[in-house]
C-alpha cells in the first residue's frame, strides 16, 4: 500500500517544490472556493466548458497560454538565477535539468501553441466572415484535449517528478535506464493527447477556411492571417501525425521495454532524433507563420497602407511550408552523416532565409510612402523587424554546417532560437493581443503603459540573450547547470540574468495594464478604434455570438474588405436579415477529455486497469455519440433584428 | 518618437561594442589552434561580418522609413497610395539573397569536405587513431597503436592529423575540443570519425556539449598538445609505470560517475571493442561487407 503510494512522490523534493506544492494547493482550493461563492459554476458549464462557440474558445486558449507564459517565464528566471554565478547552489543538476526541460516543453507546446491557436479560433472566421469553424464541437474537443494535456503535464511537477532529459527527449536518455522517475512518461502522454487536440484543430480550420470564405472572397483575397493560418494548419496536419508515432514508440519503450530507440537489441537512438525533428522543425513554422501573420495586419493597419507585394507574401509562404520538411537534419549536422548529407541539409536551410527575407522587405516596403502612427502593436512589430533580422542572420550561421559544429549544442544556439523566438512570436502574440483586445474584451489597453512594456522587454530582452551569442562562442554549453569561475563566463551571465529580470518586469507591466485599462479605460469606443481594414472589424462590438447578422459579399473589394468598405463605400452587407443556423453546446467533449486524463495518468503510473476503464469509457462517449441527432437551432429573424438593433441605438458601427 | 529612434540606434551600437569587444578577448571559438578549427572560424568571421552588413541595412531601411513617412510629418489629409509591388524591387528583394544564399553555400559545402576529412596540410602522414568512448559521465581514450587507455586526458602530438573514433557507453554525448576544432556525436551503436590537428604544443580543454544527464557539467577532459619526442617518451613512461587495463577494471569505470585522470596500459578495445559496423558514408566498404554476410 504504502509502495502505491510512494510512487506519486516527488524523487528529489526541495523546498522550493514543498512552496510551489502549497501555493498550488491553496490557490486552487481558493479558486473552488470563490466559484462556489459566487455561484459561478452553472455558469461555467453553460457559457464556456460546454460552449462551441470559436470566439470563446478562443479566449479559453488565450487564458491558459497567458498562464503558462509566466509559468515557463519563472524556470525562466530560476535557469538564469543559477547560471548568474558560477559554482551557485541555487538549484543541483537534477532540478536544473527539469527545470530547463519543462521551461521548453511549456513555453513551446502550452503557451506559444494555445497562443496561436487562440488566434486561430478568434480570427479565422471573423476573417473570412463565417459564423463559425466547420466542425464547432470539434473544436471544443480539441480545446479539451489541449487542456487535459496540458494539465497533465504540469501535475508531473508536485506528483511523480518532472521529465528531466530535455525537451527533445533525445533517448537512449529518455529511456528508463538512464531517465528514472516516470517524468519523461508524462512527456510521452501529455505531449500525445495534446497533440491530438492539435491534429483536430488542423483538421478543422483548414476544412473552416477552404469550405466558408465569404461569397466572393477567393484563395487570392484572404487577409494574410487567414493566408498564414491556413499554411499553419496544413503543416500542423502533415507533421503532428509524425510526432503521434513517435510518442506512441516512445511511450512503448518506457512502458513496456520495446527498445525502438534504446540502446541494445537493434534499438536506434538517432530515429528518434529523426521522428522528432521531421515534426520539430516544422513545428517552428506553425509558431512563426501566424506571427508573420498577425505582424501583417498590424504592419498596414498602422502604415495606413495596403500590405505591399501581397502576392509574393503568399509565395513566401507556400514555399517556406515546403522547405520547412525538407531541414530536419539541420539539428544534428554533429551526428556523422557525412559531408554530402550536410552539405544538401545546410543548402536547403539556408534557403528558408530567402522567403524570409522577402517577408522583411515587404514589410519594410509597406511603410514607404504611409502615414504611419505608432501603437502598441506597431510599435511590437517595429522592434521585431530588426531583432528578428538578428535571429534571422545567426540562423543562417548556424545552416553553415561545417562551422556549425561550433555552435551546436552551445549558448550561442540557445541565443538564436530565443531571438527568433521571442521577438518572432511573443511580440507578434503581445501585438496580437494588445490589438484584437477592444474587440474581445469592449476597451482599449492603456497605450502609455503598453509602449513602455515594450521598450522594457526589448531593453531586457537584449540584455538577457546578447551575451549568450558570445558566452556561446566562448565554448559555454547548453543545458550545463554550472560553471566554473576559471571559464571566464561569469560577468556576461551575470548581465543575462539583469536582462532576464527586466523582461520579467516587462510581463508584470503587461498584467498591470491589463488590470489598470479594466479599471479606468472607456468603454464607448465603437467596433472599430485603431481604423483597420479587415473584416472582423466588420462586425460590432462586443461580437454577436452569431458573428455577422448578414453574411458579408467581398465580390467587389480586395483583400482588405473593410477598409474598401470604408472608404470606397462597397457595399459589405447586401440583402436582409434571415433566420441563422446555430450549433447547440455540448458537454460531451469535455466528459471524453476527462477520460483521456485519467487514461493518460493511469498509463503514466503503469496503472493499467484504470487505463483500460478510461478506455471503455472513452468508447462508450464516442458510441454515444454517433447515435446521437444533434441539429442544432435556429436565431429567428425577428430576435436577430432585435440584437442589431440595439446594438445601432448604443452606436455600434457596420 | 525622436528619442525612441536614438534609443533603439544606441543600443544596437552598443549591442556591436560588446560584440567587439568580447572578440578583442579572444573567444575560444575565434582563437584556433588547428586547421579544422581556423576554417571554423574564417567561416565565423566572414558570417560575422556578412550578416552585420545585412542587419544594418534592414535597420537603416527601417529607421528611414520610420523617418520619413511617420504621420507626424504628414499633412492630415495625406492619403496613402495603394501600391502592389514593383517588379524592379521584388526582383532585387529576391535577387540579392539569392546571392548571397548562393556564395555561402560554396563556402559551406567546401569547409563541409574540408572539416571532414584529413586537414590538408597533414596528409602526408598517416593519422594517429585515437578511440575516443564515453560512460557516464567520463571520457575513455584508447590508443591502440601506442597500446595505452587514459581517462579524462589526451596527450596528443602536435603537427599530426588524428582521428578520433567517438562513441559511448551510454546516452549521445558530443565530443569538442573549441580550440581544435567543432564536436561531433558519439553514440551507443555507431562509431563517428572526427578528424582534428593541432598545430603547436598547448593545452585545451574538451567537454561533452551534449546533454547526457546529471553529471554533463562535469564531463570534462584536458588535452595536451606535445611534441613527438614528447609524445613517444610519454608513451614509454606509461608502459613502465602504468597498470594494465583489466575487463574488471573497466567494468568498475564504466560506472556512473565522476573520475579524476587515470592511466593504463592496454586498451578495452580488447575486450569491448568499438561497435564499427559503420553508418558512416566515409566508410562504405564496411556498409557493404555487412550486407553480403547477411
Ligand atoms: C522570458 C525570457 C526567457 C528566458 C530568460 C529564457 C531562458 C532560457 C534558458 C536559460 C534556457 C536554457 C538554456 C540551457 O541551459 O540549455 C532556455 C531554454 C529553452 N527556452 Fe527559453 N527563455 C525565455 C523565453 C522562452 C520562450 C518565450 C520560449 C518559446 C516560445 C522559450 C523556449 C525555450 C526552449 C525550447 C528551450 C530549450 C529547452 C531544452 O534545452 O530542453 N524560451 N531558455
Ligand atoms: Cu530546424
Amino acid at each position: 500500500m504504502s509502495e502505491f503510494f510512494a510512487q506519486f512522490a516527488v524523487p528529489h523534493p526541495s523546498t522550493l517544490i514543498y512552496i510551489a506544492m502549497a501555493s498550488i494547493v491553496l490557490g486552487s482550493i481558493a479558486l473552488v472556493a470563490i466559484v462556489t461563492y459566487f455561484k459561478l459554476w452553472g455558469y461555467l458549464w453553460r457559457e464556456w466548458i460546454t460552449t462551441v462557440d470559436h470566439k470563446k474558445i478562443g479566449i479559453m486558449y488565450l487564458i491558459t497560454a497567458l498562464v503558462m507564459l509566466f509559468r515557463g517565464g519563472v524556470d525562466a528566471v530560476m535557469m538564469r538565477l543559477q547560471l548568474a554565478v558560477p559554482e551557485n547552489g541555487f538549484l543541483d543538476a537534477q532540478h536544473y535539468n527539469e527545470v530547463f526541460t519543462t521551461h521548453g516543453v511549456v513555453m513551446i507546446l502550452f503557451m506559444a501553441m494555445p497562443f496561436i491557436t487562440f488566434f486561430f479560433n478568434f480570427l479565422v472566421p471573423l476573417q473570412i466572415g463565417a459564423r463559425d469553424v466547420a466542425f464547432p464541437r470539434l473544436n471544443n474537443l480539441a480545446f479539451w484535449l489541449f487542456f487535459m494535456g496540458m494539465g497533465l503535464f504540469n501535475i508531473s511537477f508536485i506528483v511523480g517528478g518532472s521529465p528531466d532529459a530535455g525537451w527533445t527527449s533525445y533517448f537512449p536518455l529518455a529511456d528508463n535506464e538512464f531517465s528514472t522517475s516516470v517524468g519523461t512518461n508524462y512527456y510521452m502522454l501529455a505531449l500525445q493527447i495534446a497533440g491530438l487536440g492539435t491534429l483536430m484543430t488542423g483538421i478543422n480550420f483548414i476544412t473552416t477556411i477552404f469550405k466558408m470564405r465569404a461569397p466572393g472572397m477567393t484563395l487570392f483575397k484572404m487577409p494574410m492571417f487567414t493566408w498564414s493560418a491556413l499554411i499553419a494548419n496544413l503543416i500542423i496536419v502533415f507533421a503532428f501525425p509524425v510526432l503521434t508515432v513517435a510518442l506512441a514508440m516512445g511511450t512503448m519503450d518506457r512502458l513496456w521495454d520495446t527498445k525502438f530507440f534504446a540502446i541494445g537489441d537493434g534499438g536506434m537512438d538517432m530515429l528518434w532524433a529523426n521522428l522528432f525533428w521531421v515534426w520539430g522543425h516544422p513545428e517552428v513554422y506553425i509558431l512563426i507563420l501566424p506571427a508573420f501573420g498577425i505582424f501583417s495586419e498590424v504592419i498596414s493597419t498602422f502604415a495606413r497602407r495596403n500590405l505591399y507585394g501581397y502576392t509574393s507574401m503568399v509565395w513566401s509562404l507556400i514555399v517556406i511550408s515546403v522547405f520547412s520538411f525538407a531541414v530536419w537534419t539541420h539539428h544534428f549536422f554533429t551526428m556523422g552523416q557525412g559531408a554530402f548529407t550536410n552539405s544538401i541539409f545546410s543548402i536547403t536551410t539556408m534557403a528558408i532565409a530567402i522567403p524570409t527575407g522577402v517577408k522583411i522587405f515587404n514589410w519594410l516596403f509597406t511603410l514607404y510612402k504611409g502615414k504611419i502612427v505608432i501603437t502598441t502593436p506597431m510599435l511590437y512589430a517595429m522592434h521585431f523587424i530588426p531583432l528578428f533580422t538578428l535571429g534571422g542572420v545567426t540562423g543562417v550561421m548556424l545552416a553553415m554546417s561545417a562551422a556549425d559544429y561550433q555552435y551546436h549544442n552551445t549558448m550561442f544556439l540557445v541565443a538564436h532560437f530565443h531571438n527568433v523566438i521571442i521577438p518572432g512570436v511573443v511580440y507578434a502574440m503581445l501585438a496580437g493581443l494588445t490589438f484584437y483586445w477592444p474587440k474581445m474584451f469592449g476597451f482599449m489597453l492603456n497605450e502609455r503603459l503598453g509602449k513602455a512594456t515594450v521598450w522594457v522587454m526589448s531593453f531586457g530582452f537584449v540584455l538577457s540573450f546578447i551575451p549568450m551569442y558570445i558566452t556561446g562562442l566562448d565554448g559555454q554549453a547548453r543545458r550545463m547547470y554550472t560553471y566554473s569561475e576559471a571559464s571566464g563566463f561569469s560577468t556576461l551571465n551575470m548581465v543575462s540574468f539583469v536582462g532576464a529580470g527586466i523582461m520579467s518586469i516587462s510581463f508584470l507591466m503587461l498584467v498591470w495594464n491589463i488590470w489598470y485599462s479594466f479599471k479606468n479605460s472607456p468603454r464607448d469606443i465603437g467596433s472599430d478604434p485603431w481604423d483597420a481594414r479587415g473584416l472582423e472589424w466588420a462586425t460590432h462590438t462586443p461580437i454577436p455570438h452569431y458573428n455577422f447578422a448578414i453574411t458579408p459579399d467581398v465580390t467587389d473589394s480586395t483583400s482588405e474588405a473593410f477598409w474598401d468598405a470604408k472608404k470606397n463605400g462597397t457595399k459589405l452587407f447586401k440583402g436582409e436579415i434571415q433566420d441563422i443556423h446555430m450549433p447547440n453546446n455540448s458537454g460531451q467533449t469535455f466528459i471524453l477529455s476527462i477520460f483521456f486524463f485519467i487514461g493518460g495518468f493511469a498509463l503514466v503510473f503503469s496503472m493499467f486497469t484504470l487505463a483500460i476503464i478510461s478506455l471503455i469509457g472513452i468508447l462508450a462517449c464516442m458510441g454515444y455519440r454517433s447515435l446521437e441527432d444533434d441539429h442544432g437551432y435556429h436565431i429567428h429573424k425577428e430576435e436577430v433584428e432585435l440584437i442589431e438593433k440595439k446594438y445601432d441605438k448604443e452606436g455600434g458601427a457596420k | 518618437m525622436k528619442v525612441n529612434m536614438k534609443g533603439t540606434l544606441l543600443s544596437f551600437m552598443g549591442l556591436g561594442a560588446i560584440l567587439l569587444a568580447g572578440c578583442n578577448d579572444k573567444l575560444a571559438v575565434l582563437d584556433p589552434k588547428g586547421p579544422q578549427a581556423q576554417r571554423q572560424a574564417d567561416d565565423t568571421m566572414l558570417l560575422i561580418y556578412l550578416m552585420s552588413g545585412i542587419v544594418l541595412t534592414v535597420l537603416a531601411i527601417l529607421v528611414f522609413m520610420l523617418f520619413k513617412y511617420r504621420a507626424s510629418k504628414q499633412s492630415p489629409d495625406y492619403e496613402p497610395p495603394h501600391i502592389h509591388g514593383h517588379w524592379l524591387v521584388e526582383t532585387f528583394m529576391i535577387g540579392i539573397p539569392v546571392i548571397i544564399v548562393i556564395f555561402l553555400s560554396f563556402v559551406s559545402v567546401k569547409s563541409n569536405y574540408i572539416v571532414e576529412n584529413v586537414p590538408q596540410e597533414y596528409e602526408d602522414q598517416e593519422p594517429l587513431v585515437i578511440y575516443a568512448s564515453s560512460s557516464n559521465w567520463k571520457w575513455h581514450f584508447s590508443y591502440p597503436e601506442q597500446g595505452i587507455e587514459t581517462v579524462n586526458y589526451l596527450y596528443i602530438p602536435a603537427g599530426r592529423a588524428i582521428e578520433f573514433k567517438l562513441y559511448s557507453y551510454g546516452p549521445i554525448t558530443s565530443f569538442w575540443i573549441p580550440q581544435l576544432g567543432g564536436q561531433k556525436y558519439a553514440m551507443a551503436d555507431m562509431v563517428t570519425t572526427l578528424h582534428l590537428a593541432a598545430d603547436n604544443p598547448g593545452e585545451f580543454w574538451g567537454r561533452n556539449a551534449n546533454f547526457s544527464g546529471r553529471g554533463t557539467a562535469e564531463n570534462i577532459f584536458d588535452v595536451t598538445a606535445l611534441t613527438q619526442t614528447e609524445f613517444d617518451e610519454w608513451v614509454s613512461d606509461v608502459h613502465e609505470t602504468a597498470a594494465p587495463l583489466t575487463e574488471e577494471k573497466f567494468d568498475e569505470l564504466l560506472e556512473p560517475g565522476h573520475l579524476g585522470k587515470q592511466t593504463y596500459t592496454g586498451t578495452h578495445l580488447e575486450f569491448s571493442p568499438a561497435p564499427e559496423h559503420n553508418h558512416d558514408e566515409s566508410s562504405e566498404e564496411e556498409v557493404e561487407e555487412d550486407h553480403s554476410s547477411h
